[in-house]
């Protein structure tokens, strides 16, 4: 890799003049690539230009236009802004645009995401099949075209509501009307479903062959999709020679409900409390991330004050994140509920300010575009002072002692090793994994977004990318979390606590913005697309939990069934994130 | 020396059963109730709790803060007769917000005229739908739809509740929400004020002209 040109904003164009030109729509940025010259322009964007982390890959139906875009947005990892560049084709079914996994491996399971949702085929994917809908579904539910079962209208607000609201109930209409389609010749009882056979003819292809140094049979094991390890209903099938995992494929999309489909059809602020319900152990952080690339379109400030009690909430929340982290790691190892109890009791006093300050424990609803709904009362501030000065630093110093020299748990945890750093950011890793494994890459630092820029605080990095590494460096981050709060705390001005004033519609200008925060599980990102109306006409979600899902199998081979669940337990995945 | 780490854990844990010991024994010494009591379920959720941690539900129940919400519910004023004064007027603000539009409104049409009436004839809201993000409640104009405490609505059968079911009296809302209902009436009481006052001068600017 050779040295980054610029930090700044790189000129593409003038690099490649022949097949990339500048986005000149108002409101978007980057570069229009070619499809025929990607490859050559990414390989040069990720060689020359070292942008080395590719974050998201997705696509938007210009319907209107006739037009299909498959849009990649790339950073580096050494810090500083990052580079669009698109591709446009004409919408067809399905459209064909070539893969970059072999240029960033993390395109994998996002481009899978994208040939699913949107039809977008991309030429040379190592394993493109359907990744959240089912092998055998009809159609791509993200094209602009495609209507759900109980299809009521376009968007919200529904027309049947007011003034004439008789109630009824959804499924007495009749779903089965020009909203649902079947194969031709389709016969439900003869119907067999093809995703297993493709799910085992995959696993075959990846599986590693004669290398476990056993001379013994291959034999696949499901995992899942009800085990108690899985933290949710994920299923993986794993090929094993003796108690190696030669192979492996997660399979996932059983708590899929269509997010992003959910998020075109609601107006702009109707899409926050269903951020609530992606990752939900944090929905803080969730609010935060959307309403922060909602107010990047909108151009507006956000109140001072306002500023500070979101760092507050965020950073409580990835201290919980964390605690509960560390409990259900115990439970994974078979330490079953006394150390999660522990952790849970910390979680609780966290959620009982949560509850306090925006009426609910888990699903806040509490961010607001160019603020927040509520002031934190004053016995409020005084209980979080209580508890980021006296109660979490002691109870984390208890559970360090408690756990931390355990021989038992040592064993199981030190010298497994998780990734490295190259590897690490060639799957596009991010979070607390990407810093075990040496490589400082965090958001409040590397592309500081609100006002994290005026803390004192160290960005928690450990070099072993071990089990052991990738365990302790969250006890670090919870304690540099507790610094933030007691800084935010001190610094707090009073004011008002939203720069607008209260309204129920807004106004958001055309254009596109990608606003990326770092989550407790690493980088959350929200790209929305905007034309003027009241709802957005693209938006998608970058969870964390599914791009660092892209290294599972990378990180399992060759390992021992035995840590696989340890192993899955350090990626910190919620399936309501992962499955969407 | 292997093994020191495990009984090093050990030692945690026998503090943490102990505690729950000790504090019942100290509590009893000061005569107080940590049981079944506010102040005992108060001090066994704060930063101050040792030993044991859970609330034993139903017989306890956790407090509530005062931002607390569950399902919405409708706010009406007991006029001196008895009646009920709904405040709703059926402005559809609530419907539209909702973001799993579980809100229907039937707005009420004057017979004669056919021009709306600000009352609402039937409100529904589909309880199994609501999803409790309290949007209704935080943009009504009109102070008309809150948010419950009660979060005891489990039954057998589904819960869509009508205009009787939901209407609940304007005490009922200060009882479990005293800071908001004073601050929301000191409010509304200095709006109709100005309303008053703006009126007043109307009247007297308009002999003069």
């Amino acid at each position: 890799m050779t040295a980054p040109a610029s930090t700044q904003t790189v000129d593409l164009a003038a690099r490649f003049p022949e097949s990339v030109t500048a986005d000149t729509r108002p409101g978007f940025a980057g570069f229009i690539v070619k499809k025929e010259n990607l490859l050559e322009v990414a390989t040069a964007i990720r060689d020359e230009f070292g942008y080395d982390l590719l974050t998201a890959v997705t696509g938007v139906d210009y319907l209107a236009e006739n037009k299909m875009e498959v849009v990649y947005h790339a950073y580096k990892t050494t810090g500083g802004p990052g580079l669009i560049f698109r591709v446009q084709v004409e919408r067809a079914d399905p459209v064909e645009v070539p893969s970059v996994t072999g240029i960033w491996l993390g395109a994998e399971y996002q481009e899978r995401e994208a040939w699913d949702l949107m039809g977008i085929k991309f030429s040379g994917h190592p394993d493109l099949r359907r990744i959240l809908m089912w092998e055998g579904f009809e159609g791509h539910p993200l094209r602009k075209d495609w209507k759900e079962a109980f299809f009521e209208e376009e968007v919200k607000p529904f027309k049947s509501r007011w003034p004439d609201g008789q109630h009824t109930y959804a499924e007495f209409k009749n779903p089965f009307r020009d909203n649902l389609s079947f194969p031709e010749n389709f016969d439900p009882e003869k119907y067999e479903p093809e995703n297993e056979k493709d799910l085992y003819a995959s696993l075959e292809n990846h599986t590693l062959k004669g290398e476990g140094g056993l001379k013994t049979d291959q034999i696949v094991v499901n995992m899942g999709p009800h085990h108690p390890s899985t933290h949710g209903v994920l299923r993986v099938a794993v090929t094993l020679e003796g108690e190696t995992i030669m192979g492996l494929k997660p399979v996932m999309g059983y708590l899929h409900r269509n997010h992003d489909k959910i998020g075109e059809r609601n107006t702009y602020l109707q899409i926050i409390p269903y951020t609530d319900r992606l990752d939900y152990f944090n929905s803080m952080s969730n609010n935060f991330g959307y309403c922060t690339t909602v107010e990047k379109l909108m151009k507006i400030p956000v109140a001072e004050r306002a500023e500070y009690i979101r760092v507050i909430m965020a950073e409580l929340s990835r201290i919980q994140n964390h605690l509960i982290f560390i409990g259900m790691l115990m439970n994974d190892l078979g330490t079953m509920y006394t150390p999660s109890l522990y952790a849970f009791e910390e979680r609780e006093l966290i959620l009982d300010i949560f509850e306090a300050v925006s009426g609910a424990r888990m699903m806040c609803n509490y961010f607001r575009f160019g603020g927040v709904v509520r002031d934190i009362p004053d016995d409020v501030l005084q209980k979080i002072k209580d508890l980021v000065v006296e109660r979490i630093p002691a109870k984390t110093d208890e559970m360090e002692r408690f756990l931390n020299d355990n021989e038992v748990l040592m064993g199981r945890l030190k010298g497994i090793h998780v990734i490295n750093a190259e590897d690490a950011i060639k799957y596009s890793v991010t979070g607390p994994v990407l810093r075990a494994a040496g490589i400082p890459y965090d958001l409040r630092r590397a592309d500081p977004y609100s006002i994290y820029d005026r803390f004192d605080f160290d960005v928690a990095v450990r070099y072993n990318g071990d089990l052991l590494d990738n365990y302790l460096i969250r006890f670090d981050e919870i304690r540099q979390s507790l610094r933030i709060v007691e800084q935010a705390l001190k610094g707090m001005p009073q004011g008002p606590i939203n720069s607008q004033k209260p309204a129920y519609q807004v106004r958001v200008p055309a254009g596109e913005a990608y606003g990326r925060i770092e989550s407790p599980k690493g980088e959350l990102a929200f790209y929305i697309v905007s034309n003027g109306k009241p709802n957005p006409y693209r938006y998608h979600v970058r969870p964390a939990s599914f791009v660092n899902m892209t290294a599972i199998e990378h990180i399992c081979r060759g390992s021992k069934i035995q840590d696989f669940v340890a192993l899955l337990a350090m990626l910190d995945i919620v399936m309501g994130e992962l499955d969407r | 020396m292997y093994g020191k780490g495990i009984l090093k854990s050990l030692k945690v844990t026998w503090d943490r059963f102990w505690a729950t010991y000790t504090d019942d024994i100290s509590w009893w010494l000061q005569g107080k109730k940590r049981y079944n009591s506010a102040e005992g379920i108060a001090h066994r959720s704060s930063k101050d709790a040792k030993g044991i941690f859970t609330v034993q539900y139903p017989e306890e129940q956790l407090l509530v803060p005062e931002e607390m919400r569950y399902v919405p519910f409708l706010v009406y004023d007991e006029v001196a007769n008895g009646e009920k004064e709904v405040r709703c007027t059926s402005c559809g603000i609530c419907a539209k917000v909702c973001p799993p539009q579980c809100i229907w409104i039937v707005r009420t049409n004057d017979p004669v005229t056919n021009r709306p009436v600000p009352v609402p004839t039937d409100f529904y809201i589909d309880m199994d739908i609501c999803m409790n993000c309290g949007f209704c409640a935080e943009y009504c104009p009109f102070d008309a739809i809150k948010m419950d405490h009660d979060f005891d609505i489990a039954s057998y059968e589904r819960n869509v509740y009508n205009l009787e079911k939901l209407l609940k009296p304007a005490s009922y809302y200060a009882s479990i929400r005293p800071l908001n209902a004073a601050q929301e009436d000191e409010a509304r009481r200095v709006k109709e004020a100005a309303k008053a006052a703006k009126a007043d001068a109307a009247a007297a600017a308009a002999p003069a002209a």
